[in-house]
């Protein structure tokens, strides 16, 4: 079924008696061809692309909840390809052209809205920083501006220009980057993925994989066995439990990310803004709520939850930047469980073990990459050979020292 | 209407606005409650149809009475009427309305309901794809949103706080008061926490009798009893929002909402609470029943209805009617006879109903439509195939109540489904050290709720050691509620199930028919319970009907969980006042006072505020001040503030080896009296850290770091004595603050520094480059002078006790005053790093190795140090990049840092990238800009023209690759 | 959350520093032949377990002792704590 202004205006008429399931809820089938593990937004865009893009039949999503349910489920919802590392920057913006046609692309309004982001600079060091970087974009391809302070001031006239502790002396502007309605992206995905024969099975947890001699050839589940001839492994989080299975330990650690909604308010802040000199990012909903995050916890947790001081320290930057949110109120905390790597970038590879991959180590950056991380994990899985814009994203870069680490603060999952 | 009694003081009148319009009322209404007694039932409207809404409820459930409250920067957005406390002068705005709420343009979305079904926008406005971010989300994002922030920074102060206690209880009704009196008596140190302003809880909104006695005397009693005892704290106005881990709880305290300015005091403080054990004593929520048009201003909760008559002494109409599927519906009826409201009918879907009172009953029957487009005129009920309409102004809906397990399931546990109350009790796995009291778990009579809090703190404090009596309690009542289910109306058109955010039964049936059936796809398709009351009267309600559409049971269908915070909470009070100027502590270096009164420009570098230069009367530009600074210093002596560098004193018989350990060149050899420059690495290879390491003594080093990392550093170091190497004997001190220091360079330096030691040999024989030495200066103050340069001149490090830093500074200066001692600041001191060629921040970023920053060989092979082993890996030798120098082929050019390196003709992109500039400044020495880079190559190229490209600002520039050091290369000045 | 502080008894974790797996105590001999993927182990690779956990912890704003924390990272339940240093000498008895 085509989704368009006309139907909803024919189906709003015949009292929407025509409206069909998004999807089936199909019982497994004995074997695939292709399985991937993971009904999270990478999950659903990897099937997706592999039975559109790539052409490939028998292909299953096994999700241990809801659809969408993962991190996707549970983000910021902001789309950016402003990286640094030329291993990362041109993945990210091979994403973001993705996300600019996506829309229409599966015939779903996932609310992809290009509104901007701006990082702001504080200091003389951190202007250095970011012009490296905005130079990198723009040889990558990508858009970026360098902004001045008044500049920003003209963009975002209520920061706190006046009284603050660290003062705002730029920014760095991507305007194609914004946000777009993380359920909806998985929705849009599983509805594509689901309309060209792809299973999409909930309530379906892997509890081990069956290997004989060095290949995969299946998964064990809640509901039972099922065969594979290939198995992508996307479940973020839950990398760690799920890899266990197969033997194999990981430059990963999981851990929480909390982020935050406020109350509805009318509009108020255009774009994506973040804070250079504390943990914090914000955008607003088109639904108006003020949507921000900060810093992971940092400690390894599978909890879904997080803690009070990282509440404080976030609303304390939130407040030192804009203070005029101070009478807004919080509404609704929750946490994700991130698979922090040990370089702050991600995997995307094959494994030792044959026909099993791996799709994993996004930290808390994987809903921006979530159409370039599907689109080239299929590529993977389909191909055998790496996407060129995921090249570097190789499981034994650490060992071998050709580590993408963004930050520069080494082996430390909880500081990338 | 008012009504007669209540807890109001009618011998005070309070002055409000709502609207522009103005109203009395009095103290102890809410605004709720105050414009009710005005007969204003019209206070909002609804998110996405913007159909005219009333108070629904008499508590933070509330879904419909929102409003802007305060006017400037007080304004306060999505404040609930019903918890607002009613001050003289309140001035109240409705929201979500234009122009007005009586006339509102964007109801007409109601007319076209039929297209703005759950989940329609994802179905639509994707073409032309350009129109999205021009037309469609501008006019969605103006259409929604609910109220407007002023814009303006909060006035008002807040605070945080501590609290600890053996037992928090969460709520103060019936189970809470008599858990908090179990415990006090008991000698327990006690936190009774409680949203409302006064104790009691539902006891306030009901006519139950305690001890023969009304219920308040009871209250009062119980009151004073808490004031006499030193062991409990009582904390009114303190909503408990979240449980954390340990037994940590965040409470926000509404000091001064209920006044007109918070005056002296803090508008909001937030605790948190360290308890060892709590009782949840949260009370339940009433759910309604979905019936066709079930949304109109004047259909509230029975139980709100009871409780603005009982307790607020209002009702919204003279003649009401009751909804009900159990008996507490009754109970309302009886109490508002009593209270002289006229009861027009209660209409019970329990077929073998009975009236316990002077009111019309209508068994088996539903209400199945209602009338008034501002408000409630009359309602449908179907009964015996037939309908009637029955005139009223208000509507008491009671559809059984749902425990407010909330804290229960903020660890993810998840509420258990009980068949015989038909509501969700909080289960078995809620936060360690909890015990669910009362109404939340389901024991909502009043006596079974008093015997529940009791026994519950006997159980809570037993677990602690502590024994506790049980108390008698006064003699209750419990009324059951012989509820039978009735989760919605069936029939045609819209019946609301979260009011809100304007989610159907119809929506509901849609999310079913379009497969969207977990509970979760539920609320993310429909939004439904995504409002600022998190479905709190809503999210129960649509579970029921979503599992009557799948056949299955409720808990088949599944249970909802909640997230903190309980109730909304100020983004001002969790940032608790650490905003502004205060967002995060200001160091200061000993010599501020002194540059202050300089004149001196200061800069924030991490917490520290450094002198960043020193401008001179005549000066127009910051540069001609660093010009002027950086030659005066290699022409006679500059004196920097360095205190800011990391100081770590490393002390034992061991030191010698745990720092031959830390650093990858060799520090073992170094002989005491003498420093070298020491450069560690992070176990993964990379450059981590430089510094100076200083022996003093046979045992005893002074180590440096950057000013950046001084705090990560030491905790390094730490990490390695204390978990690596613990059979080590060493010690270590951070003694950043304890020593002021500062740089003395230049060709003068000597010179000045002989006018303030102690008869110290500071000749180059006695006292050689690298040199270091205790000592005393100015007649007898303890000192270090280390002779250590970052200029490339002649150049001293000297410390003293931090509390001596301001006069030493102005010290120097004074008797360098004939040598042309001039202070500089921090960028003169990077003008001079840069023309030296030494790595600093820029350089060492964490991505960087020895190799690249031309330190490859101080890498020891010889030893096991920190991060040796993984610089021998594939990827860190192969790296090409390396430091090198960068000097404009045209010397009018400018060199900017963070421009990227290409060879002279080559396409410039990704692929063809061969580095990047890393710092650049103007170089007064040359006259001309100079920088430094990483360049593929680059010690092969020296000479090599190439090209800096910073597309970001439109450049492109001819360099020249030269040396990094642009100064004295072979050190010559150093040594003199 | 709370730390229970093996000299101090019970800490707001605020005052901590996360560092991450105990097994970081372990540092493999930089000068044996197989240094290199021993290290490679000891720097990158990590159980993650969902469950029980051994990780460190640096009391920053307290007494700088390093901790090791047993702490269950599913439901972050802390089943004890031990001085860092007590751990790695014990350690180094035991292989000695």
């Amino acid at each position: 079924m085509k989704f368009s202004g006309l139907r909803v205006f024919t189906e709003a008429l015949r009292g929407h008696k025509g409206w069909k399931p998004l999807w089936r809820d199909p019982d497994p089938q004995p074997a695939y061809d292709y399985v991937i593990v993971g009904g999270g937004g990478h999950g659903l865009a990897t099937a997706y692309y592999l039975a559109t893009t790539f052409r490939k039949a028998k292909v299953a999503v096994l999700e241990k909840g809801w659809l969408g349910s993962g991190n996707i489920g549970r983000n910021t919802t902001i789309i950016r390809s402003n990286y640094l590392l030329p291993d990362n920057e041109p993945f990210y913006e091979f994403s973001m052209k993705l996300w600019e046609g996506l829309e229409q692309e599966f015939n779903f309004n996932a609310m992809v809205s290009q509104r901007g982001i701006v990082n702001l600079i504080h200091t003389d060091a951190q202007r250095d920083a970011y012009r490296r970087r905005g130079n990198a974009m723009l040889l990558a391809g990508a858009d970026a501006e360098l902004l001045d302070r008044e500049q920003v001031r003209v963009m975002i006239p209520f920061l706190n220009f006046d009284n603050a502790r660290f003062p705002i002396k730029g920014g760095l502007l991507q305007r194609r980057a914004g946000t777009a309605r993380h359920d909806g992206v998985a929705w849009g995905y599983a509805r594509g993925a689901d309309m060209v024969g792809v299973d999409l099975i909930q309530n379906c947890e892997v509890t081990g994989f069956r290997i004989e001699n060095g290949r995969v050839k299946g998964l064990e589940t809640t509901r039972g066995h099922i065969g594979a001839g290939k198995v992508g492994v996307a479940v973020a989080g839950s990398t760690g439990r799920v890899m266990a299975g197969a033997g194999m330990r990981l430059p990963i650690e999981s851990h929480v990310l909390q982020a935050f909604v406020s109350e509805g308010l009318k509009p108020t802040i255009p774009g994506v803004i973040t804070f250079g000199a504390g943990h914090f990012y914000v955008s607003q909903s088109d639904k108006g709520g003020l949507v921000f995050g900060g810093d992971i916890d940092g400690y390894n947790s599978y909890a879904q939850r997080g803690n009070l001081p990282v509440v404080e320290d976030v609303a304390e930057g939130g407040m030192a930047l804009m203070p005029m949110i101070g009478r807004a109120r919080l509404l609704r905390i929750w946490g994700g469980i991130m698979d922090m790597s040990m370089d702050g970038s991600p995997i995307i590879d094959r494994t030792p073990v044959d026909g099993l991959y791996l799709n994993a180590g996004w930290c808390y950056g994987g809903f921006k990459a979530t159409p370039a991380s599907g689109y080239a994990f299929a590529h993977l899985l389909a191909t055998d050979t790496p996407h060129d814009t995921a090249r570097a994203y190789r499981l034994d870069r650490f060992q071998r020292g050709y580590v993408i680490d963004e930050k520069g603060v080494g082996a430390q999952p909880n500081l990338h | 209407m008012r009504l007669a009694g209540g807890l109001i003081d009618l011998g005070r009148t309070l002055r409000f606005t709502f609207d522009g319009k103005p109203y009395e009322g009095h103290p102890g209404d809410t605004l709720a409650s105050a414009l009710l007694a005005n007969d204003v039932r019209l206070v909002g409207r609804s998110f996405k149809y913007h159909r005219p809404r009333g108070v629904f409820s008499a508590g933070s459930e509330e879904p419909n009475a929102l409003v802007e409250l305060r006017s400037g920067a007080r304004r306060e957005p999505n404040t609930r009427a019903t918890v607002t406390e009613l001050f003289d002068g309140l001035e109240a705005h409705s929201q979500n309305r234009w122009p007005s709420l009586s006339f509102d343009a964007l109801a007409v979305n109601d007319l076209f309901a039929d297209f703005l079904t759950a989940g329609f926008y994802y179905k639509t406005f994707m073409w032309p794809r350009a129109l999205w971010e021009k037309l469609y989300e501008p006019a969605i994002r103006r259409a929604a949103g609910l109220g407007s922030l002023s814009m303006q920074p909060d006035p008002d102060a807040y605070d945080k706080g501590f609290l600890h206690c053996d037992l928090l209880v969460v709520g103060a009704g019936a189970a809470g008061l008599a858990a908090a009196l179990t415990a006090a008596r008991a000698g327990a140190r006690v936190i009774l926490a409680d949203e409302d302003s006064r104790l009691g809880g539902r006891l306030l909104s009901e006519s139950d009798r305690l001890d023969d006695a009304p219920a308040g005397e009871w209250i009062t009693k119980a009151e004073a009893e808490f004031a006499s005892l030193p062991n409990i704290r009582v904390m009114r106005r303190t909503t408990v929002f979240g449980a954390f881990d340990h037994g940590v709880y965040g409470a926000v305290e509404r000091v001064s909402d209920h006044l007109a300015e918070p005056g002296a005091q803090v508008r909001q403080t937030l605790w948190r609470i360290t308890a060892k054990r709590t009782i949840l004593a949260a009370g339940a929520t009433e759910r309604h029943i979905p019936f066709r048009n079930n949304d109109r201003p004047g259909i509230i909760l029975a139980g709100a209805l009871r409780a603005y008559a009982n307790r607020w002494a209002v009702s919204p109409a003279r003649r009401v009617a009751i909804f009900t599927n159990n008996d507490d519906g009754h109970r309302t009826a009886r109490d508002l006879l009593a209270k002289g409201v006229g009861v027009a009918a209660v209409v019970d879907s329990r077929a073998d109903a009975r009236a316990t009172g002077d009111y019309r009953l209508i068994a088996g029957a539903t209400v199945s439509g209602s009338k008034g487009r501002l408000g409630l005129t009359s309602i449908e009920v179907t009964h015996g195939g037939g309908t009637e309409w029955i005139a009223c102004g208000a509507l008491g809906v009671s559809g059984g109540w749902n425990p407010n397990v909330h804290l229960a399931s903020h660890h993810r546990g998840r509420p258990i489904w009980d068949e015989a109350l038909q509501t969700f009790l909080p289960g078995d796995d809620f936060p360690a050290g909890m015990v669910v009291a009362g109404a939340a778990a389901g024991q909502g009579g009043t006596a079974a709720a008093m015997a529940s809090g009791a026994e519950a703190a006997v159980t809570a404090l037993s677990a602690l050691g502590i024994e506790a009596k049980r108390p008698t309690l006064p003699r209750a009542e419990d009324a059951a509620a012989g509820l039978q289910p009735l989760w919605h109306v069936p029939g045609k058109g819209r019946a609301w199930v979260d009011f809100q955010n304007d989610v159907t039964v119809k929506d509901v049936k849609l999310a079913y028919q379009e497969n969207m059936r977990p509970v979760e796809h539920l609320k993310r398709w429909t939004t439904l319970g995504m409002a600022t009351d998190q479905g709190k009267t809503a999210n129960v309600t649509a579970l029921a009907v979503m599992a009557e559409l799948t056949g299955k049971s409720i808990p088949q269908t599944g249970t909802t969980i909640f997230r903190p915070p309980y109730t909304p909470v100020s983004l001002s009070v969790l940032g608790g006042g650490d905003s502004g100027a205060h967002f995060r502590p200001t160091r200061l270096t000993p010599s501020h006072e002194w540059a202050k009164a300089q004149g001196a420009v200061f800069v924030e570098v991490g917490q520290w505020m450094r002198a960043q230069y020193f401008p001179q009367a005549g000066e127009t530009h910051w540069r001609q001040t660093v010009d002027r600074e950086v030659l005066a210093t290699r022409k006679g002596v500059g004196i920097c503030d360095v205190t800011t560098l990391g100081k770590v004193d490393v002390q034992g018989a061991d030191a010698a080896e745990f720092l031959d350990r830390l650093y990858c060149n060799a520090m073992k050899s170094l002989k005491v009296g003498m420093v070298r420059y020491g450069l560690m690495l992070r176990e993964d290879g990379h450059a981590y850290d430089d510094g100076t390491c200083a022996r003093l003594g046979e045992q005893h080093y002074v180590v440096t770091t950057t000013t950046a990392q001084a705090g990560p550093v030491y905790r390094h170091m730490e990490f390695a004595r204390q978990c690596l190497w613990p059979e080590l004997d060493v010690q270590l001190i951070s003694t950043t603050d304890a020593w002021a220091q500062f740089s003395v360079a230049g060709p003068s330096a000597r010179r000045l520094l002989e006018r303030v030691v102690d008869g110290f040999d500071l000749s180059n024989e006695a006292f050689p480059f690298m040199a270091c030495a205790g000592l005393t200066v100015c007649g007898g103050l303890r000192a270090r002078l280390f002779r250590i340069s970052f200029s490339g001149e002649l150049a001293y490090e000297i410390a003293v006790p931090a509390r001596y830093g301001n006069a030493l500074m102005a010290r120097l200066v004074e008797r360098g005053a004939d040598l042309g001692a001039t202070p500089y600041g921090t960028e003169a001191l990077g003008v001079m790093r840069i023309e030296k060629g030494h790595a600093a921040g820029n350089e060492l970023n964490g991505q960087t190795t020895a190799q690249m920053l031309g330190m490859g060989r101080m890498v020891s092979a010889k030893k096991d140090a920190i991060g040796t082993v993984m610089t021998r890996r594939e990827g860190l030798v192969a790296e090409t990049r390396t430091l090198v120098g960068l000097q404009p082929v045209d010397p009018a050019e400018p060199v900017v840092a963070g421009s990227h390196l290409f060879a002279g003709d080559a396409a410039q992109n990704t692929e063809t990238d061969q580095g990047w500039i890393t710092s650049a400044c103007y170089s007064p020495h040359l006259g001309s800009a100079i920088g430094l880079g990483l360049l593929a190559n680059g010690a092969e190229r020296l000479g090599e023209v190439i090209v800096a490209a910073n597309p970001l600002q439109g450049q492109r520039v001819a360099l020249r690759v030269v040396s990094p050091h642009f100064i004295d290369p072979e050190g010559e000045r150093l040594r003199v | 959350m709370l730390i229970p502080h093996p000299l101090l008894g019970p800490r707001d974790a605020q005052e901590f520093t996360y560092l991450g797996d105990a097994a970081l105590l372990n540092r493999p001999d930089g000068m044996a032949a197989d240094a290199q993927a021993a290290f490679n182990d000891y720097v990158y690779l990590r159980d993650n377990p969902a469950g029980v956990h051994r990780e460190l912890w640096f009391h920053e704003q307290g007494d700088r002792s390093w901790v090791v924390v047993t702490r269950n990272t599913v439901t972050h339940e802390i089943l004890g704590a031990e001085l860092a240093r007590d751990v790695a000498l014990a350690a180094k008895a035991g292989a000695a």
